[in-house]
């Protein structure tokens, strides 16, 4: 195994970048005095849009690095598109909020920069051992900022759980990755992906290897039943925090999900399409159902993630190119009313305090309009309703289903998505019809505004002009049925 | 797959002479020492504290910063070794990968220093 040549390094060019820009930030963050958290936290924005432009300059293109463990294409270009977003605007939109509570430190975005880091290594794992180093950079970046509030009670005990929910998981994945390796010899997806090509019908113990790192990878996008952390920890880390975890190491995680699922095992779809299925229904059904009660709205979030995160797996367990695509647009437009609803959250402020509760949205409609008018976009399209984005999102993973034969989980899908609306129209109601609460602190912190009219016209007026979108789906889920 | 195992052999030589030696060690000390017990000895070691006490007492959290401390550079030095014997083989490649390692971890250790972490009191 000995390697004369360096190897290739430029398609990883962006993550080195990230990488050195966070140590950078981290050094320049320690020598100056204390108050310079938004100076800080603006600087690593930009590093993350540099990190994009980076990715953009490296194209769509298929590009191997690493001795073929590394790679990038229109698949890790959308992804990482997302993520590297949803990374960059979840620090801008914290900004006021660690102001108010006194947690405006500059770690904080050092950290996400280094979580992103192991997002974007994830996305673009192509060997299963960069897939477990990539994650485990994610994770410990995760672990340090859901108890970042460390003189509260709540985020610490969201920091311990999560911490020892998920290294559980990572023990799972990584049980299975050596079944894997200990049955096939290799560790690289390309090889795998022969491997499976040539073979009829795998041997038990690879089997139980891929259904090993299948649960690890649930666990990590909250699929039931390896979901019991998400509510506990959503509901505990500071919202900033909630709301970059709904959006950016969900996508990342899902990315990988999807890549570990079709590029070495496509041929074995018969196999893990039981898994998949099985995991979709249960989230949707629970995402559907213990969403009702929730008075929390953080909570309520968690379980909306949980049900859709069924929805995008509907689209993996098609297993087509078509299914692949549903999954893309799927996310990218849960990407935005995710991040459109918690910057509606993030807004709830009374008396200089944040409130979380479901009915301190009473009234809204009357107290201030246009948030609740955004609400109510971000409400409706996550129910599904057309003609919201959210309705075209669920619209292209039953599609697929349908084409690949499995109406019984598309009529699963509906019927879900029926109840879940329920508890979607019920915060409407509350915000348009109920007796006002006490009005929200204003004005809305300028960074929250601008995102919150983004997402809300986007979610809005997709159905406009959705070509790019879909077409970049497209290309993105071709990118991964190239042989 | 025979190849794959064959590959493992020095892998159980080692488990074979390691746990070989550890039951080597503790029959050799009961048979050659001599045996004066007394309740302090049979005692587990637990850094000092009582073993069998309410876990919830107060202790300093600067346990946990020397702690962490110390991983960092136990870390190092379990890299350097299987670094340092294979650096023939690894080349190049190898040497650059480890000065950047080493790179990555002095800056934290830099963090850790300016934040006054080294600061007894």
């Amino acid at each position: 195994m000995a390697h004369e040549a360096l190897p290739v390094l430029a398609p990883a060019a962006p993550e080195m970048f990230l990488a050195a820009a966070a140590m950078a930030l981290l050094i320049f963050g320690v020598t100056r005095p204390n108050g310079s958290a938004r100076l800080i936290s603006w600087l690593a924005a930009f590093a993350l849009v540099l990190a994009l432009l980076g990715e953009f300059a490296l194209g769509g293109e298929r590009r191997v690095g690493y001795y073929g463990m590394f790679v990038t294409d229109s698949f890790s270009l959308f992804m990482k598109t997302l993520v590297l977003l949803g990374s960059a605007l979840t620090i801008v939109m914290g900004l006021k909020y660690n102001e108010d509570r006194g947690i405006a430190r500059f770690e904080f975005p050092v950290l996400i920069l280094l979580a992103a880091t192991g997002m974007m290594v994830m996305v673009s794992a192509n060997d299963l051992i960069i897939l477990f180093v990539g994650l485990e950079l994610q994770n410990v970046a995760l672990y340090v900022v859901a108890s970042f509030e460390r003189e509260g009670v709540r985020s610490p005990e969201a920091g311990l759980k999560y911490f020892v929910l998920s290294a559980l998981s990572s023990g799972l994945l990584l049980y299975g990755i050596s079944l894997i390796y200990g049955f096939t010899g290799t560790t690289s997806f390309a090889a795998l992906a022969t491997l499976a090509a040539g073979t009829a019908a795998p041997g038990i113990g690879l089997i139980i290897g891929i259904v090993f790192v299948v649960v690890g990878l649930a666990f990590k996008v909250s699929a039931v039943p390896f979901h019991m952390w998400t509510p506990d920890v959503y509901e505990g880390a500071p919202t900033p925090v909630t709301a970059f975890f709904s959006v950016a190491p969900k996508l990342a995680a899902f990315a990988l999900f999807v890549r570990f699922m079709i590029v070495p095992f496509a041929p074995f779809l018969s196999e893990w399409r039981q898994i998949i299925v099985f995991l979709s229904i249960a989230s949707m059904a629970l995402g559907a159902v213990a969403g009702i009660a929730q008075e929390n709205i953080k909570r309520l979030m968690a379980y909306s993630a949980i049900g859709h995160v069924g929805y995008a797996l509907i689209g993996l367990a098609a297993g087509t190119e078509e299914g692949i695509r549903g999954v893309l647009v799927y996310l990218s437009i849960y990407f935005l009313m995710t991040l459109g609803a918690f910057a509606v959250i993030l807004s709830m402020r009374r008396n200089g305090r944040m409130v979380e509760g479901i009915n301190d949205l009473a009234g809204l409609s009357r107290t201030q309009p246009a948030l609740a008018l955004a609400l109510a976009i971000f409400m409706f399209s996550l129910a599904g309703i057309p003609p919201t984005a959210g309705f075209f999102g669920k619209l292209y993973v039953f599609l697929a289903a349908i084409n690949a034969n499995l109406v019984g989980l598309a009529v699963v899908g509906v019927l879900t998505s029926v109840v879940a609306s329920f508890y979607y129209v019920r915060i409407v109601k509350i915000a348009y019809f109920d007796e006002p609460a006490a009005p929200f602190d204003r004005p809305i912190a300028a960074e929250l505004k601008g995102v919150l009219i983004v997402t809300a016209l986007l979610t809005l007026f997709f159905f406009v002009h959705p070509g790019p979108l879909i077409g970049g789906a497209k290309a993105a889920a071709a990118s991964l049925f190239l042989r | 797959m025979k190849s794959l195992l064959v590959a493992y052999y020095p892998i159980l030589i080692f488990l074979i002479i390691a746990g070989g030696l550890s039951v080597m060690m503790v029959v050799a000390s009961l048979i050659l020492a001599r045996q004066r017990p007394d309740s302090e000895k049979l005692s587990p070691y637990e850094c000092g504290f009582d073993p069998f006490e309410n876990a919830r007492i107060r202790f300093d959290v600067r346990y946990y910063l020397v702690a962490i401390l110390f991983i960092i550079f136990d870390l190092e030095v379990a890299f350097l070794f299987p670094w340092a014997v294979s650096l023939r083989d690894i080349g190049v490649f190898g040497f650059v990968s480890m000065a950047i390692f080493l790179a990555v971890l002095t800056i934290g250790f830099a963090y850790e220093w300016m934040k006054g972490a080294l600061e007894w009191d």
